[in-house]
């Protein structure tokens, strides 16, 4: 070799090389892009539903982004419970609820019972029904804690939609919503 | 390792000459299906052609079903049914498909016990069998896209499970996800890519099931005694092996119509009796079946990631179930590696015999506890059962292969089969 960095050849295998990968690059991303989420599909309209019908201690079940959410409107009784938790006694300590903001002086939202609901007496609680661990829709008024309960691998919720036992790891989620009017609630 | 030297094809008359100078393609049949194979397989070898009938059914039913499917969320449930009722014959290429698929499982789990059982996966047949565990996974994959097509409640259900897996891994499972869906719930995109790959896949499998072919055509037929073909020469050769045409094909073939005739009778008379009722109740976003199952063949699989319900460090109960599950079959994969043994068969194995026998026990025992809800005493024995799987293959193999006292292996296939079938004196052998 007659220079010490390498030669003219070198630099040729080097080049071609690296300009067959970017163009393989190139050519490769749209097609592993294609399978991402199309424009009609990312078109995730919010919804509003109405819920003058529900009565205290029932929920309905609106099919929102292809994914169930529950709408609960809790009893008195159900609300004592879920605020009679210690934080401690919670597997996930995390609020999930993308609504809620830390309060004074903290960084994270815990998931305390009035970090979970949608109103200020912790009435309506809505969150998506999908359970965390592999995504089945948990069955209502089940459980050990008189929440929710998966069938699918035995993960028991609470009142508030936090994870109690089983193999879930979080909380069930509370998507972006707020009510409009008394009677509407929007998500998205 | 050169082959195990016997005749080869050779070109006689002037058309074959001008064939085989221009494309060897009569050569490669003919010694394909010439092959010196050991005269001493027993019945366990027979599911080799049963595989690669299974692959063709498959194949071919699957070709006439997509004449009449329709991959729609809309669509599909109903074309499923217009294929049962409307369709000529078509209730027939529909239960022959679904049962074949059934039916590949057993003969793959046979064949797989069979190579643990003889050392088949040993050197030098690593690559055969790592071959054959990437074809197994394939089946696995192609498995599961199709039991989306029919669009049922365990379609739906079972697809959201099994993606979901990948939405457990930490920081990209997210994305990776929603990529695999085309979205963030399963729905269309994910109905139509899911009948795209279940038409590629076996494609592939026909490719890998041709490496696969290849590569022990190299290396040679293990057999029930784990001793080498001798190769010094094609005398020798010749004592420890019969051609695979006319004595294997004609024997396998036999094996091949007693299973059909078990088969036939499961498609015409008990054609759901694998299946899920759920799966005749169209697909529901809202509504969870009672009690998700997977087909029968994932179940030891599927017990296995259900068994880990405790977090480890930063890494979560659910995580570590896929882990385990992904890790079960690799391990299993590592087989040819962990196992120190010298002696190939477990035949001349005492103490393999009872950790083998386990092993087949424990699969059973796993694919049982997939089948139940989880609740009371099922995780526990999952969890069990999932480490003896785990221990056989990572502790007991390279253990054996140390401390094990084998019994005397014979010296040749000629002696063994001699042993078992004397020759009769007087008859020319």
């Amino acid at each position: 070799m007659s220079e010490d960095n390498g030669n003219r050849r070198d630099f040729l295998y080097v080049a071609t090389a690296g300009t067959g990968a970017v163009i393989g690059g190139a050519a490769v991303w749209p097609m592993i892009n294609q399978m991402n989420p199309s424009a009609d599909v990312q078109a995730l309209a919010s919804i509003e539903v109405d819920v003058s019908d529900v009565e205290p201690g029932t929920q309905i079940t609106v099919k929102w982004r292809g994914k169930p959410v529950f709408v609960r409107r809790r009893t008195a009784e159900e609300i004592a419970d879920a605020r009679a938790v210690a934080l401690a006694d919670l597997p996930d300590m995390d609020a999930r609820n993308v609504n809620a903001t830390p309060a004074a002086g903290e960084t994270e939202t815990f998931a305390d019972d009035a970090n979970r609901t949608l109103d200020e007496n912790g009435e309506w609680l809505v969150m998506m029904g999908v359970c965390t661990h592999l995504g089945c829709v948990p069955l209502g008024d089940a459980g050990d804690f008189g929440g929710w309960f998966c069938p699918c691998h035995g993960s028991h919720y609470d009142t508030a939609g936090r994870i109690r036992k089983g193999p879930a790891p979080e909380n069930l989620p509370v998507p972006q919503a707020s009510f409009i009017d008394a009677n509407t609630i929007k998500l998205g | 390792m050169a082959g195990i030297p016997h005749d080869h094809y050779e070109p006689k008359t002037g058309v074959e000459k001008w064939l085989h100078e221009r494309l060897p393609v009569v050569s490669l049949v003919y010694d394909t299906l010439m092959i010196p194979t050991p005269k001493n397989l027993n019945w366990m070898w027979i599911w080799g052609i049963v595989l690669t009938f299974c692959l063709a059914l498959q194949i071919i039913t699957g070709i006439i079903l997509v004449m009449h499917y329709t991959p729609h969320v809309d669509l599909a449930f109903d074309s499923v049914e217009h294929i049962m009722r409307d369709v000529n014959g078509g209730w027939a290429f529909r239960y022959l498909h679904a049962n074949g698929a059934s039916l590949f499982f057993i003969a793959v789990y046979a064949h797989i016990f069979r190579g643990l059982y003889y050392g088949s996966y040993k050197s030098p047949r690593e690559i055969t069998w790592i071959v054959g565990m990437l074809i197994y996974l394939m089946m696995m994959a192609t498995g599961f896209l199709g039991y989306v097509l029919p669009w049922g409640q365990m379609s739906f259900w079972g697809a959201t499970v099994i993606t979901g897996l990948f939405g457990a891994i930490p920081g990209v499972g997210g994305i990776l996800q929603e990529w695999l869906l085309g979205g963030p719930a399963v729905d269309n995109a994910t109905l139509n890519r899911f009948f795209s790959l279940h038409y590629l896949l076996p494609f592939v499998i026909v490719g890998l099931v041709a490496v696969h072919i290849w590569a022990f055509h190299t290396t040679g037929n293990n057999n029930p005694t784990g001793v080498e073909v001798r190769r010094k020469s094609k005398a020798e050769a010749a004592k420890d092996t019969v051609p695979f045409w006319p004595y294997y094909v004609i024997k396998d073939l036999f094996a091949l119509v007693v299973i059909l005739v078990i088969f036939m009778a499961v498609v015409g008379f008990m054609p759901n009796y694998l299946g899920h009722p759920d799966n005749y109740i169209p697909a529901n976003a809202l509504v969870t079946p009672a009690h998700i199952v997977p087909e029968w063949y994932y179940l030891p699989f599927y017990a296995i990631l259900r068994a880990i319900t405790f977090d480890v460090l930063f890494l979560d109960a659910k995580f570590l179930g896929v882990l385990a599950m992904f890790g079960a079959i690799a391990v299993m994969a590592l087989a040819p590696w962990t196992d120190t043994s010298p002696v190939r068969s477990g035949r001349y194995r005492p103490m393999f015999k009872i950790a083998f026998w386990i092993l087949g026990f424990d699969f059973m025992l796993l694919m049982w506890c997939g089948a139940q809800p989880a609740e009371g005493l099922i995780p526990l024995i999952s969890l069990l059962g999932a480490i003896y799987w785990f221990a056989y293959f990572l502790v007991i193999l390279p253990v054996l292969g140390w401390t094990e006292k084998t019994l005397p292996v014979p010296e040749t296939i000629e002696a063994d089969f001699d042993a078992h079938y004397p020759p009769k004196s007087g008859s020319a052998k």
